[in-house]
């Protein structure tokens, strides 16, 4: 094991360590050799030798004659191509709301093969149509159900063949987060698009300013600038003594004589007008640090979980304040470090243990040798499985007294992995402990979700870290 | 989109001929067009109908993970469209002996389209036609009411599950009332039945006096039946008249339904709402008999594709080359369910087991398991069985009915179950079982069922709408009852209430421990136990747009 984890848990078994939680953390502490790197696509499953390996399962209706027996790629088409435009779609949504009827269209995630065998994520808008119709799943239960259909050779009771729980990246299913696949600027454009659906969805609040109340929209718009031919608005005055310099020009004006209106020549391109324009409001800016464990426990769906989440609100504020929010990223494990991008972040392989402490240590760190509490609004978003080796909150706490002294607002996402007690990880005891939740709800906020969320309920746990 | 080139058209023909021959029975006239990619975009989210009309979630990407076909009973890629006339597609670049083959699969599907007594209501149409005025009558009532046409279709869509379609066939194959008066089929459907619960022993009895009566005195016999009801029970007048005018007891279809007994779908100022209804409803019914009999359709298509390329003489050569192909589609999967491979193999099982006499009471009655595989009295008229099967089954009675031992013994089929490995995360599939009852519950487990929902007419009455779901062993999709129910109060205009049963509470059973013995090669699975499972009967209620739901 690394030296310093070893230290670590030296210090902390010092300080009185329950034995089964130590070989709790020393299981997640033996991940730490694999190092985080980006990595190039999940390992697949190791298959016991003389068993089947069975990719795909199909149902009865699974199959059709375009496909099958002619053999034509189904091609979903990217939803651009289909739409008239995601504007159309949206708007048709929020009149829904208007209308007294729920919202239909949700956000989808599609990994998609990209260019030298990358995938990479898109988002498209989708929907369900809802009927009333028999539940399959109601056993809650990962047992196959009833099973299916085999042929060929084996006992009763026989294993024949193997199937992976998670479908490689192409053959269907899988986001991808934290696995290291995809390019960033691809994702740049898609979040774009994201956000813009995203926007629709929350309808929030924008982010404000503690206390002044200000307003983060970049641009405002106004009929200030002046345009000869066509506009909003005609400036009359502006046009007239356009009108009269062309005719002097002309020579239809004597300068001895009164000026004849009348006789007036009047050149289209002597009209000015007022016309609506982008200002730029410099009014405020704001700063948003994205913090995520990638420690050992972090392993698979809570990683997917919280990155989701980020993804989600990177996109809508990449979209909301085209690109006047700064966003600055965050891993951690035992040490905290800083990352270039979203890229980066997104894809960093998990390994390690747990101090949730020294990310915040780092951003009070950052913040204060830049000093960015005197410039900018500072938002934290942090998510982890909620594991912390530092049980009490011991180190963690003091820092994040620290953080709300200049933070606009702290949402921490808890992404609950599976096989731990629900309600019961450490950051969220301690936090609750702390009593900050009720007393300072406008500064920090807390939501915690299953390592299964899918996407409604994760836009709900956004919706309430920012809300008002 | 085009038609195919002549040559190939000339290849179609001379299947047709072929075909013909051996016994299958078809329209002459068939459409046959070529797709490219850039078609099957437009073309899939209209479940290949070029004509159906336009709704914006065919734009969007649908989520059909759960229950997809429960919720979608139609494949967005079928070749064959049961229209008159049939209607194929086709890639542009198949060789002309995979034409062929692809040719007599199509001809089988529409053999079967024109001659299955479930698609017996769609006989009588061109539903691409047909589509194609439903899809301008909708786009004229958008033109008039805009978003509301959507809503509407998306709340009508929500139930077009709900539609009675053996209830339309049963009255398309019904023999004409033989004389029977509507007091006598109260008598006997409500009166006896609800009014009065009798036991099913008197219940024949009255049967039996009845037609005792009528045999006495065909014409005044039932009159006089009637003057001993009237005597036994006073209050039989009274309930009949009052019983004039009302619907009857249990209403399968709710889409129709509500087209008949909705107040706010019979004001002036909403009639159009019924015609986007009518449209949908027949669209959903169209669809109906296509997913109940897809392995029937597919095995059919496929036993004819083989039975008919090898014995066609235009494509000597490319034996090896159909082998190839032919194997892709109708090989059994290890683990899984090829409907093609399954129905096709049963076809051939069926057309054997009658050619040498086994649906007899001899065969049955023969347990020696030598004397059973020897078992021939070559009575013949194989081909003939299989016929009358493809024209009065569907897929629940073909399994049902022939699915049986020797058939998965011959086949070597079985269950397969899965258990997860957590520490590979891989699902480890075993044998769970070997036996013919077993496999066909599976089959038929997986088969298209929507859940039996109706309306109570009774308890309708005045304003609220009714609905019963008939619990069958398996709940309701519990999310998708808010929106389902928000479109029916709209539709109804007025509350909605749905009784359905729900999971109380599940306890998963212990598992055992199972201790890892060094040495054993041979990985035995034990079948994990069942968990028990509580029910509970609930009450949603659905008014001014708010869901509540309460215990029975």
């Amino acid at each position: 094991m690394d030296a310093r984890l070893e230290a670590y848990l030296a210090a902390l078994r010092a300080a009185g360590l329950d034995p089964s939680r130590e070989a709790e953390l020393r299981r997640e502490a033996a991940t730490a050799p694999a190092g985080h790197g980006l990595s190039e696509a999940p390992p697949s499953p190791v298959f016991t030798e003389g068993l089947d390996v069975i990719r795909r399962v199909t149902g009865p209706y699974d199959l059709a004659d375009l496909t099958f027996v002619q053999a034509m790629t189904p091609s979903p088409g990217s939803y651009a191509a289909r739409l008239g435009s995601l504007d159309d779609l949206m708007a048709r949504d929020s009149r829904r709301e208007e209308d007294g009827f729920p919202r239909k269209i949700r956000i989808g995630k599609l990994v998609k093969p990209g260019r030298g065998g990358k995938d990479r994520v898109v988002v498209v808008p989708t929907t369900v149509e809802e009927k009333f119709l028999h539940d399959p799943n109601f056993r809650q239960q990962e047992e196959g159900g009833g099973g299916a259909g085999g042929s060929g050779e084996g006992e009763e009771g026989e294993v024949i063949g193997e199937q992976p729980v998670r479908p490689k990246e192409g053959e269907g299913g899988g986001q991808g987060a934290g696995k290291g696949e995809g390019g960033s600027h691809e994702l740049e454009s898609d979040a774009y698009d994201l956000g813009k659906i995203l926007t629709e969805q929350f309808s929030l609040p924008n982010l404000q300013d503690k206390g002044k109340k200000r307003s983060l929209t970049r641009y405002t718009y106004d009929l200030t600038d002046r345009h000869r031919g066509f506009g909003q608005l005609l400036d009359k005055k502006a046009t007239l003594r356009q009108i009269v310099e062309t005719n002097i020009a002309l020579g239809r004006v004597r300068q001895a004589e009164p000026p004849d209106p009348t006789g007036f020549l009047i050149a289209p391109r002597d009209k000015v007008y007022r016309i609506l324009s982008r200002e730029k409001d410099f009014e405020s800016q704001a700063l948003v640090f994205f913090l995520r464990d990638y420690s050992g426990s972090m392993s698979g769906k809570p990683t997917e979980v919280v990155v989701s989440q980020h993804v989600m609100i990177y996109s809508w504020i990449l979209y909301q304040y085209g690109g006047q929010v700064e966003s600055r990223f965050i891993l951690h494990d035992t040490e905290a470090k800083e990352v270039p991008d979203f890229y980066t972040y997104y894809n960093s392989r998990v390994a390690g243990g747990t101090k949730v402490a020294s990310a915040f240590r780092l951003v009070n760190g950052i913040v204060q040798k830049e000093n960015l509490a005197r410039d900018f609004n500072i938002y934290v978003f942090h998510g982890t499985d909620g594991d912390d080796w530092d049980s009490e909150g011991k180190e963690l706490l003091p820092e994040l007294e620290t953080m709300m002294g200049y933070a606009s607002r702290i949402g921490v996402t808890i992404a609950e992995n599976s096989y731990g007690n629900s309600g019961q990880s450490e950051v969220q005891k301690y936090l609750e402990k702390s009593g900050w939740l009720e007393q300072k709800k406008n500064l920090i906020r807390l939501d915690v979700m299953s390592e299964n969320a899918e996407e409604p309920r994760i836009i709900e746990g956004i919706k309430h870290l920012i809300s008002e | 989109m085009q038609l195919i080139d002549q040559h190939a058209k000339r290849i179609m023909e001379g299947c047709k001929e072929r075909a013909r021959d051996a016994g299958l029975r078809f329209d002459d006239e068939t459409l046959e067009y070529v797709v490219t990619n850039r078609d099957l975009i437009e073309l899939s989210p209209k479940v290949m109908i070029p004509t159906m009309y336009d709704y914006w979630v065919h734009d969007v990407e649908v989520l059909k993970g759960r229950g997809r076909y429960e919720l979608y009973p139609s494949n967005p890629y079928e070749t064959v469209i049961n229209t008159r006339p049939a209607i194929s597609y086709y890639n542009d670049n198949n060789p002309d002996w995979l034409n062929v083959m692809i040719f007599y699969h199509v001809l089988g599907h529409i053999d079967f389209f024109q001659n299955n007594l479930y698609f017996r209501h769609t006989w009588d149409d061109d539903f691409t036609g047909q589509a194609l005025a439903d899809k301008r009558a909708i786009a004229r009532l958008r033109s008039e009411h805009g978003r509301w046409v959507d809503y509407v279709i998306e709340f009508a869509r929500s139930v077009d599950n709900l539609v009675d379609f053996h209830g339309l066939l049963s009255d398309l194959h019904r023999p004409p009332r033989n004389g029977v008066s509507t007091r006598v089929d109260y008598y006997f459907d409500v009166f006896l039945q609800d009014v009065k619960k009798v036991r099913v022993n008197d219940y024949v009895k009255e049967i039996e006096r009845f037609n005792a009566c009528r045999r006495r005195d065909p014409e005044a016999g039932e009159d006089a039946f009637f003057k001993e009801v009237a005597a036994r029970h006073p209050e039989f007048a009274a309930l009949f008249e009052k019983s004039a005018g009302k619907p009857g007891r249990q209403h399968r279809d709710v889409m129709q339904f509500l087209l008949e007994h909705s107040r706010f779908l019979a004001a002036e100022e909403n009639k159009w709402m019924q015609t986007v209804l009518q449209i949908v409803r027949q669209t959903s019914l169209y669809f109906q008999p296509q997913i109940r009999t897809k392995i029937m359709n597919e095995g059919w298509a496929s036993y004819w594709h083989e039975t008919l390329f090898m014995q066609d003489d235009r494509i000597a050569g490319h034996e090896v080359d159909f082998a190839r192909v032919n194997a892709a589609v109708t090989a059994m999967p290890r683990v899984g369910l090829n409907p093609y491979a399954l129905g096709m193999r049963l076809f051939y099982f069926i057309e054997e087991a009658a050619d040498k006499g086994r649906y007899s009471r001899e065969f049955l009655s023969l347990l020696d398991i030598d004397r059973r595989k020897r078992f021939d009295t070559a009575v013949g008229g194989g081909r003939e069985t299989i016929f009358a099967v493809r024209e009065n089954l569907n897929d629940f009675l073909f399994i049902n009915t022939f699915i049986e031992q020797d058939f998965v013994t011959r086949h070597k089929l079985f269950v397969a179950d899965k258990v997860l490995d957590e520490q590979r995360m891989v699902w480890r599939w075993f044998v769970k079982s070997r036996k013919a009852e077993d496999y066909k519950r599976m089959i038929k487990d997986s088969l298209y069922h929507p859940p039996h929902i109706t309306v109570d007419v009774a308890k309708t009455g005045g304003d609220a709408l009714h609905l019963v779901h008939h619990f069958e062993g398996m709940p309701l999709v519990q999310e998708y009852v808010q929106n389902t129910m928000l479109g029916l109060e709209f539709l109804w205009g007025g509350k909605v209430v749905l009784e359905t049963t729900e999971v109380k509470s599940v306890k998963q059973p212990e598992k055992a421990q199972q201790p890892t013995l060094p040495g054993i090669a041979a990985p035995v699975v034990d079948q994990a136990p069942e968990p028990e499972i509580t029910w509970q009967r609930v009450r949603y209620t659905m008014k001014d747009r708010k869901l509540s739901k309460g215990l029975i």
